[in-house]
């Protein structure tokens, strides 16, 4: 194979500068490879401690009644447990996984602007240690819920500042994340990887990358009026002054609407890169795929106050915002459809990252179902801030994003170490997460719909059974993640006698510039532009032509 | 940069491993901390916020001389050119919606929130019961008339000449950026002299005319959704300029070491993209803040 080469062939300047040795290497590396393997150690070190915290709750609310913390330090609980696992878990692992992936796939040296990467970088543990710093302060951590409405935020109380400036560092790593993806993406394709060729985790990463330059600022805009509000004086968010706390909430869910696409949107483009190598064909639609994921993003704009029907809007605000809510599940339902179609007659195996990717399909969908549900604006009034959305959001970020993470990393370790992970451990993780996710989530379905509030540590009664099993399925999976921990850190460190020497093309069906480098991938690919064949372009071998080609060879 | 003795302009360059990001992220969650200890009343002490901001501005120099001076040696191709225009325009596009949340939150007042307390449509038990007597107009302190009586700024006062200042100094920056592309760098360094002397000179208004606002007019942060708006708008806007003649001034020093090309000087543009941003953001301002 001719296009094979290029990776190996150019190693003449010698000049280039290896990692250097020990703490200092992740300190000062501008390596995507290094700050890709920081984001993702970090992401899932914050999955570990919003995991922990998502135990309290569990813990607590597996009887009615207090037992084990008081309200406030449960509040405080929920509120970081959803900060921590945004802004730290999922956001972080999407920026690390473009990190490792976005320079191979598009056949580049590294990100376009790599100091600002290890920056990007290295701000996410110092706001996090702020944020986290907060559970021993005077007052506690913020307790008010990660959505920070006014007036509840403004009692917080030592902990508020940190709060504020912490979610501006967060702001300030995602923006500097999203203009290097998007430059990258924009300006260092490999000569002959036109737009339409990119793979779909490229596009979509793309458009994730748009989204978050446009919405982050506008959180800051929001953060900063409430920092104002506390400490100067102004009155944006009081009534007595002109202002309204509702306007809060419009512009937060003007950030926070995009947001939960930021959270989703790479999700897709890896299911759209997992399912048709493990399919063993092309995918279906690629030009829709394309299309849809741009109206998702597109209309994620002009959704945002269906998280506040219940909050008094005039009544055509309701109508409008309804509408155009129930108009994403039109993109969204030509992407489920087309991965379906992908997997229509073709010759299907099922490895760990394609059980993850079948399942984000099939739990995503029932997330998808439940977000039809609740944009219907009457019943909303019935669902709003019970258990029912807290089910809702969990489907589509857990068994929906986190699927996803894990279903990359499945993939692409092999191509990052060298080594394989063990697939029988890999089954057992994916079975007993997808068993323990559904025990978790699925009853809080029926909990919400008779009633039980969200939020709250207490509740009636009549809801013990479903919080039961509920928590039964939380420490289930939470307890699974650990045979997943084991099994990639061993592909890291070569534990159980795990040996390299896989071959460049680690899935058979696989397509795609990082399987033309070799496994594990150099410390630096692509220095040289690649010369790109279409046997490695997601949508030219969907095309006819490129078919009969593969049918022949 | 030992490892890259020499340019080559046909790889896209990539920079050797630096500690200057690390060291950054310290300096400024120094002054973070060191600010919301004040803001709690803590009692830390300023040290932390002058310790950061001190070690902040070394590590910004540091990092873009760095960064000037790898221009300057020639490692930056057509390529890591296309990269700075595309990085800055999407900056720039993020500054655009950090503003938009606060231009947002003035219409929201002006045209919702303080309608809606004054009873409009079905808010009218929102005005009898809980703000009776409330009519909605503008300027205003909200229903409470908070922090008293106060006068606002005319536009067609300080204001205009202050709008006037920033245009004239976005024609002075273009004559600049025509000077330096005909080669006449004595005149584009006086042409950029001129843009800082105009960005300096709308500062100087600006902090009059805050300081008129506070001492003569009763206009405060604390006056209500009016002053909330007028200083968070004007404030933020302010910042930027000061930001953005500070950009002026160094690109003006670098031409006076005779840095940039006639054909090759992004450092140039990227800080007059800005600056017309900032002029925009102005116009926006005026119109809307301080006219209608």
């Amino acid at each position: 194979m001719a296009h094979h080469d290029h990776a190996h062939d150019d190693h003449a300047h010698d000049e280039h500068h290896g990692p250097e040795k020990g703490i200092m290497r992740w300190i000062k590396t501008t390596n995507h490879k290094d700050l890709g393997t920081l984001y993702l150690f970090f992401a899932f070190t914050m999955f570990f401690i919003g995991g922990l915290m998502s135990l309290v709750i569990r813990a607590e609310l597996f009887h009615p009644g207090l037992q084990f913390v008081d309200p406030e330090f449960f509040n405080q609980m929920t509120t970081m447990h959803a900060l921590v696992m945004i802004f730290g878990g999922v956001m972080p692992a999407w920026v690390g996984l473009a990190n490792w992936m976005v320079p191979m796939m598009i056949g580049c040296s590294d990100l376009a602007l790599p100091r600002i990467n290890n920056w990007g970088f290295w701000i996410l543990p110092f706001a996090f240690a702020m944020l986290l710093g907060t559970l021993f302060m005077e007052g506690g951590a913020p307790a008010g819920g990660w959505t920070m409405y006014p007036p509840l935020v403004l009692q917080t109380g030592n902990a508020f500042p940190f709060l504020i400036f912490a979610v501006h560092l967060m702001g300030v790593s995602s923006i500097t994340g999203a203009i290097n993806v998007a430059v990258t993406i924009l300006n260092m394709r490999a000569p002959g990887m036109s737009l339409l060729k990119m793979p779909l985790f490229v596009w979509t990463w793309l458009i994730t990358a748009y989204l978050l330059i446009a919405v982050m600022p506008v959180l800051a805009g929001a953060v900063t009026m409430l920092l104002t509000d506390k400490y100067f004086l102004t009155s944006f968010f009081t009534a007595s002054g002109g202002g309204d706390p509702v306007m809060f909430q419009h512009i937060f869910w003007f950030f926070g609407h995009p947001e939960v696409y930021i959270l989703i949107l790479p999700a897709f483009g890896i299911v759209s890169t997992i399912i048709p190598t493990f399919a063993r064909k092309a995918l279906f639609g690629y030009d829709s795929m394309v299309y849809a994921v741009a109206s998702i993003a597109f209309l994620s704009f002009i959704v945002w106050a269906h998280h506040m029907f219940t909050v008094g809007m005039p009544l055509a605000g309701e109508l409008f915002f309804m509408f155009a809510t129930m108009l994403i599940a039109v993109p969204t339902g030509v992407k489920v459809f087309n991965w379906v179609a992908t997997m229509w007659k073709g010759s299907m195996t099922f490895e760990s990252p394609m059980l993850f990717a079948l399942a984000f399909v099939f739990l995503f969908t029932i997330g998808g179902f439940s977000g039809l549900m609740l944009a219907i604006t009457p019943v909303d009034f019935q669902y709003h801030d019970t258990y029912f959305v807290v089910a809702h959001f969990h489907y589509v970020l857990v068994p929906g994003a986190v699927f996803a993470i894990l279903a990359g990393v499945y993939y692409w370790i092999p191509k990052w170490t060298g080594r394989m992970y063990s697939e029988k451990w890999g089954k057992i993780h994916f079975w007993l997460s997808a068993i323990f996710i559904n025990i978790t989530f699925f009853p809080q379905h029926f909990a919400g719909l008779a009633g039980m509030q969200r939020r709250v540590p207490d509740y009636a009664v009549q809801f013990v059974d479903w919080n039961v099993w509920s928590t039964i399925g939380a420490f289930g999976f939470f307890l699974a993640q650990f045979i997943f921990i084991f099994n990639m850190l061993a592909c890291c460190y070569g534990w159980f006698g795990r040996k390299q020497g896989l071959p460049d093309r680690v899935w058979e069906g696989a397509h795609g510039l990082e399987w033309t480098v070799p496994s594990p991938a150099p410390y630096h690919t692509f220095e040289v532009p690649p010369v790109i064949s279409d046997n490695e372009v997601t949508a030219a071998h969907d095309s006819v032509d490129a078919l009969d080609k593969h049918k022949l060879s | 940069m030992a490892d890259h003795a020499t340019p080559n302009p046909d790889r896209y360059f990539v920079p050797a491993p630096s500690a200057w990001p690390f060291a950054l992220t310290v300096a400024l969650v120094a002054i973070l901390a060191g600010v919301s200890g004040y803001l709690e009343d803590k009692h830390i002490g300023p040290v932390p916020i002058y310790a950061g901001a001190v070690l902040m501005f070394y590590i910004l120099f540091r990092w873009f001389r760095g960064v000037a001076l790898e221009s300057e040696g020639g490692f930056y191709g057509a390529q890591v050119d296309r990269t700075y225009r595309w990085s800055m325009a999407w900056f720039i596009f993020s500054e655009v919606m950090f503003f938009g949340a606060f231009f947002g939150a003035l219409y929201y007042a002006r045209h919702l929130s303080l309608p809606w307390l004054g009873g409009e449509g079905s808010k009218i038990a929102t005005n009898l019961q809980l703000w009776p007597g409330f009519e909605n107009a503008w300027p205003t302190n909200g229903p409470a008339k908070l922090n008293g009586d106060f006068d606002t700024i005319p536009a067609f006062d300080v204001p205009f000449v202050n709008t006037l200042l920033l245009l004239t100094s976005g024609v002075t920056l273009t004559l600049a950026h025509h000077a330096l592309k005909a080669n006449k760098r004595t005149a584009t360094i006086l042409w950029m002299w001129a843009t800082v002397a105009l960005g300096c000179a709308f500062l100087f208004f600006q902090v009059e005319e805050y300081m008129h606002a506070y001492g003569d007019l009763n206009l405060k942060m604390a006056s209500g959704i009016y002053g909330s708006t007028f200083f968070m708008l004007t404030g933020f806007h302010g910042m930027h300029v000061t930001l953005g003649t500070l950009m002026l001034l160094i690109i003006t020093l670098r031409l006076m070491f005779g840095h940039f090309k006639p054909e090759s000087h992004f450092g140039f543009e990227g800080v007059a993209w800005y600056w017309h941003f900032v002029d925009v953001v102005w116009i926006g301002l005026f119109i809307v803040v301080y006219w209608l």
